[in-house]
């Protein structure tokens, strides 16, 4: 159960300021937008009721937790003050709550939707909107906006809109994307060039936008668990993982410890898959084409792997609230025993091709580089932080599931830029071998499916837990209101923090620079689209 | 012959349009062959096959896929600029075409021979540079102008590294026509007279002679995963097809440039005073000779390509401007040392 603090929207901006000096709450976890709904009869007077914000901080430095939140009741329009000049990932985030909930951050520099088109009516996560009557079918291209409108503080309390301009009308402005061979996905980017050097970078998101968490609010606690493999497809273990762990931890569910290490185990292999892929897909955006097909042919004995224990090769399916599906193949032991050695063996192969490759390293090093402070103040945790610098596993910081029983190493790294990030990930994937090897001969007996009541209440209240997935701290928010459908279940996601550094970290370098750092820091789109 | 049953006139022309037909199949049939022989190494490379439905080891996978190219839409994009657009793939080719005829396949085979041929040789190429500029312009797309524009710079650049190496086997073999520097190479490659110079003309030369293709690890201007083709993302069809076939004819030219000068040409490896192995390897035919060495180097050149990833455009001018040209100048002086002073074999 979180506890969370409630402040008023006029005091909101004092006690953050407070949070983030005094307590050093550096990390922004998760900004949450809700809606409490209107204030009924018979409703408990430290209910909170309205559209409003729920805030997770952490401090990196002596690792304590702060939750606040705040709401206002106006519906027609609502405002609440910005923290994006305190955190820098809550620029993003205020612009998805507007997208959702209609609720305006007064001083943000950028109020414009992000998800959504910009000629969208209504703000579909509240609770009265109906997105169908007032969306019918669009059959025309969306018109691209270069100004976004800021509001403003009148010196007597009035709000007045500003325009701020994105791009001006001379710039020169191309679009990489939707479609394109290396944004990972449909990722859209705005950049305005000078020669060959970027001036500013606008990512436009929600070109797979499939409102998940909206669905997840009329599905049963079962039916959500099938939504988590089509996030980050790449981390489907581990984003079922939080969301099983989270329910289990709000239902007060023991599992097995034979289920502890099955997921234990199937998570770094997932994460060995991932970083395969993310080796291969770097390769082939920086043109070695050979080194693309070394990721993958190893990556398919992972694949196999899964498919004979789950059935599944991306869209596992694995776990569930209180276990797993089905036991694990009898063969299982004995292929990831064969794997292990295997993988050591020849990832030497992936050096020797890539990475002493004099043209990879210049490309790479001194490419990109993310200070320490922007890292934390972004939130972008994964490969991308630890290389530079941020110690932000999740794994080590809250251990779950067999992580705290197991040696391994956090592999931290200070350059910050491209390079680390990609030796990062490569020594990862030892690191999660030598995991494997510490668990796979010791599975211990047991059931693998602890017995759930057939329809899953989870008790009032919040509830918040993470895992480390590939990409980074995959985090599940979980407010119940006593049914069987959650009534708000929020995901935090790995890219988007990696897709707001963008910005920040590619200007002024060259376009090939702007590959070379989309392909390092790793994003996948439909985990920062939801 | 000819002349005996027309006027000279006629006799010039038909004999000019059958050498042209000639010089058409020669480029086509190597097209196709350099094609197949691509995608198969670089299947190899890649720990997997390549084609092999399309007849036996898909020797007619190349052919299908010309018929595929002759058979598509060729559009043109409402704005843009028409005679440029239109013009741009015929100025590629007609540049592949005219260096392509230089080439000495076998003693007494050449189509251009003039005693300056290296130097029409060079000029020549140069016309390709037109091509892919009005290409990029043409095309009113953004990502085709920072193409060309990329890849204009780069030509340009390179340009000069390939005429210094080539200069350098010229001041050894002491004439600029093919023919001539073949001739001398009777006693033994250029390469292997030339020592050191030589072989760092060679390196050098390839290594320029890549950037000039816009291939392998400079192929920033056509980078597929970052502007999607450059300067011929607009062009489809027959179009699109002059842009292939001149670009793998063009990495053949590269090829066939590197083994006359530096390894002989149609000359059989001839070892000073070994009388009898020189008569054995006489035995072979220039044009076995000739395409063999072409198609190694050609080998080379792709291996390059499939390993390493690509350079950045302002590493790839730099590279060129603040080392390989330096090292070309320093090598050719060192070369004429080299000659001054008869310290050659």
């Amino acid at each position: 159960m979180e506890e969370i603090k409630y402040i008023e929207p006029s005091q909101l901006r004092d006690e953050m300021l407070r949070l983030r000096n005094e307590k050093k709450m550096d990390f922004l976890e998760n900004l949450i937008g809700m809606d409490w709904g209107t204030p009924a009869e018979g409703d408990a007077p430290e209910m909170t009721r309205g559209l409003g914000v729920v805030y997770r901080l952490e401090s990196t430095e002596t690792h304590e937790h702060a939750a606040v939140k705040t709401s206002t009741l106006d519906r027609e329009h609502p405002q609440l003050p910005t923290v994006s000049d305190i955190w820098k990932i809550a620029n993003i985030y205020e612009r998805e709550v507007y997208d959702f909930y209609g609720i305006e951050f007064i001083n943000h520099p950028d109020m414009r939707r992000i998800y959504l088109r910009n000629d969208w009516v209504g703000f579909p996560f509240r609770k009265d909107d109906e997105p169908e009557k007032e969306n019918p079918l669009n059959m025309e291209n969306e018109e691209t906006i270069d100004t976004t409108t800021e509001l403003e503080l009148n010196p007597d309390g009035t709000i007045k809109n500003v325009e701020n301009v994105i791009f001006d009308d001379r710039e020169y402005v191309i679009n990489i994307g939707p479609q394109h061979p290396s944004t990972h996905g449909v990722l859209r980017y705005r950049v305005s060039l000078e020669g060959e050097t970027i001036k500013k970078i606008d990512p436009i998101l929600g070109y797979i936008h499939r409102g998940i968490e909206k669905m997840n609010e009329s599905l049963t606690y079962p039916q959500t668990l099938a939504l988590t493999d089509r996030l980050d497809y790449l981390s489907a273990q581990q984003n079922r993982h939080a969301l099983c762990m989270c329910i289990e931890k709000a239902m007060g569910i023991e599992v097995s410890e034979r289920v502890q290490y099955i997921r234990t185990i199937m998570d770094e292999l997932q994460r060995i898959d991932s970083h395969l892929l993310y080796y291969a897909c770097l390769t082939m955006d920086l043109g070695a084409l050979t080194a693309f097909f070394y990721g993958f042919r190893d990556r398919e004995k992972i694949l196999d792997i899964f498919e004979e224990t789950c059935g599944g090769r991306l869209i596992i399916n694995y776990n569930t609230i209180g276990g797993v599906q089905a036991d694990i193949h009898p063969n299982f032991v004995k292929r990831v025993k064969e794997f292990i050695p295997y993988m050591s063996g020849i990832i030497h192969e992936y050096h020797d091709i890539f990475t002493g490759n004099i043209i990879a390293q210049n490309r790479m090093k001194g490419v990109g580089i993310l200070s320490r402070e922007d890292a934390i103040s972004f939130g972008a945790t994964g490969g991308s932080g630890r290389a530079s610098g941020w110690a932000c596993d999740v794994r080590k910081r809250i251990p779950y599931a067999m992580y705290d029983k197991v040696d391994f190493k956090e592999i931290v790294r200070t350059e910050g830029d491209s390079f680390a990030r990609y030796m990062v990930r490569m020594d990862e994937i030892m690191e999660s071998l030598k995991i494997i090897e510490q668990l796979i001969d010791n599975i211990p007996e047991g059931p693998y499916q602890t017995k759930t009541k057939p329809i899953i209440k989870v008790p009032e209240g919040s509830y918040y837990s993470a895992v480390e997935a590939s990409r980074g701290e995959f985090g599940v928010f979980l407010e119940s209101h006593g049914d069987k459908y959650p009534y708000r279940l929020h995901y935090r996601s790995t890219g988007l923090p990696l897709v707001a550094i963008m910005d920040t970290v590619c200007r002024g370098a060259k376009i090939a620079d702007l590959i070379t750092v989309g392909g390092t820091v790793d994003y996948v789109v439909p985990d920062i689209d939801r | 012959m000819l002349t005996s049953v027309m006027p000279d006139g006629w006799a010039v022309f038909i004999e000019c349009v059958l050498v042209a037909l000639w010089v058409i199949t020669l480029y086509a049939l190597l097209a196709i062959a350099l094609i197949y022989m691509e995608r198969k190494i670089c299947g190899f490379f890649q720990c997997r096959l390549g084609p092999n439905r399309v007849g036996k080891w898909g020797i007619f996978q190349v052919i299908a896929d010309v018929l595929k190219m002759l058979t598509k839409e060729i559009f043109n994009p409402k704005k843009a600029d028409q005679f440029l657009y239109n013009l741009a793939p015929f100025l590629v080719i007609l540049a592949s075409f005219l260096t392509f005829a230089c080439l000495p396949i076998n003693k007494g085979t050449t189509i251009i021979d003039f005693n300056v041929g290296i130097f029409f040789l060079i000029a020549a190429s140069s016309i390709g540079v037109l091509g892919i500029l009005l290409s990029g312009w043409g095309s009113y797309n953004k990502y085709s102008l920072i193409g060309a524009m990329r890849s204009g710079a780069q030509i340009i650049s390179y340009e000069m590294s390939v005429g210094l190496s080539i200069m350098t086997a010229v001041v050894l073999a002491g004439t600029m026509s093919f023919q001539g520097i073949i001739e001398y190479q009777a006693d033994g490659w250029l390469i292997f007279r030339g020592h050191i110079p030589a072989v760092i003309a060679f390196i050098t030369y390839l290594i320029a002679g890549n950037a000039e293709c816009n291939r392998g690890p400079f192929d920033l201007p056509e980078a597929e995963s970052e502007l999607t083709a450059g300067y011929h993302t607009e062009y489809s069809g027959m179009h699109f097809g002059f842009f292939y076939l001149a670009e793998y004819l063009n990495l053949f030219i590269v090829a066939a440039i590197a083994a006359t000068i530096f390894l002989g040409g149609w000359m059989p490896l001839h070892i000073q005073n070994l009388d009898g192995f020189n008569a054995v390897m006489d035995y072979i035919p220039g044009f076995v000779w000739f395409f063999a060495k072409a198609f190694f180097v050609v080998f080379l050149l792709m291996w390059i390509r499939w390993t390493f990833p690509r350079l950045r455009i302002d590493q790839i001018l730099a590279f060129e401007w603040k080392y390989l040209m330096p090292i070309c100048l320093a090598n050719l002086i060192l070369m004429t040392l080299v000659v001054v002073f008869g310290l050659y074999f």
